[in-house]
């Protein structure tokens, strides 16, 4: 069972409460972009065995989109935060590092 | 005018607590930035209680103010005021983004009495919520699912309860109530 807290009602929700929303942190290519880049913003995913970080909504709740920082080995929650932000805050990264120093993810570390 | 009628036309039943439709209600939803100090402003202007804050019940008279999500409310008052109110708060916002629409058609009202534990044990045998009293304090909403449909319910008092869902799913919710008020199947887990 995994349990997000949503950072808008602050509800620790189970997964049954909440719609996945894919990877997070997604750059959209649209028109004038290359076929290259084209290609990569719509199939090309990240599958970790590890840290990972998608989007959830809280669909059964406030309805609201909201990001997620967690090991997808462990089910451990490093952090949530909202979805307005284009890369994950400090707080989130930190307790990632003192979990596991030196980690990276796409272009975060 | 057409006279207002309820999804389940007053029923009711009686188990480990009573469940019973609770009849016509006015609802109104009210969206907009509620951190927006010119929309709390405009708001505050034409709503008898004050603004609730996250997760927050707040009862005035006949008024109940939810708290739904940061930037959505449900105004919960006497049918025949709806016209009235929606009017008073669409002029009020009509200078903000906003949305003030009238779903009392849209939504069906459950009011269930008893005894705390029997009242917490119902709703917990249905929702993937925590119903511990320190989860779900007395006036704090909870929106969650029932089963396999959306639902919000709160505590007015520890022997008292309201629930609010899709007046097209109300019989279901009706039934699912029911089977989890039957009488025999108390856990006790909350007494
Ligand atoms: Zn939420």
């Amino acid at each position: 069972m995994l349990i997000l807290t949503c950072p808008y009602c602050g509800i620790a929700c189970d997964e049954t409460e909440l719609s996945p929303g894919g990877e997070a942190h997604l750059k959209r290519y649209g028109p004038g972009s290359s076929d290259d880049e084209f290609e990569t913003y719509l199939f090309h995913r990240e599958n970790p065995k590890g840290i990972h970080f998608e989007r959830w909504r809280h669909a059964h709740g406030c309805g609201k989109w909201f990001h997620a920082a967690r090991d997808t080995i462990t089910l451990e929650v490093f952090g949530t935060y909202p979805a307005q932000v284009t890369e994950p805050p400090q707080d989130v990264k930190d307790a990632i590092s003192a979990k596991h120093p030196g980690w990276s993810w796409r272009d975060f570390s | 005018m057409s006279e207002p009628v309820s999804a389940l036309g007053g029923a009711s039943t009686s188990g480990i607590v009573e469940v019973a439709d609770a009849g016509p209600v006015g609802m109104i939803t009210i969206r907009g930035d509620l951190s927006d100090v010119a929309v709390r402003n405009a708001l505050a202007g034409c709503l008898i209680s004050a603004l609730p804050a996250t997760r927050q019940v707040m009862e005035s008279g006949t008024d109940r103010l939810l708290w739904m999500s940061p930037d959505e409310l449900l105004l919960l008052c006497p049918q025949d005021e709806v016209a009235a109110r929606t009017g008073a708060l669409s002029d009020a916002l009509k200078d903000q983004h906003h949305m003030v629409i009238d779903v009392s058609d849209a939504r069906a009202v459950f009011k269930l009495t008893g005894v705390e534990g029997a009242l917490r044990e119902t709703f917990a045998k249905l929702a993937p919520a925590d119903l511990r009293a320190a989860s779900l304090p007395v006036g704090e909403v909870r929106r969650t699912r029932l089963v396999q449909v959306p639902a919000a319910f709160w505590f007015a008092s520890d022997s008292e309860a309201h629930l609010i869902c899709f007046r097209s799913v109300a019989d279901y919710v009706f039934g699912l109530l029911t089977h989890a008020a039957t009488p025999g199947s108390e856990v006790a887990f909350f007494d």
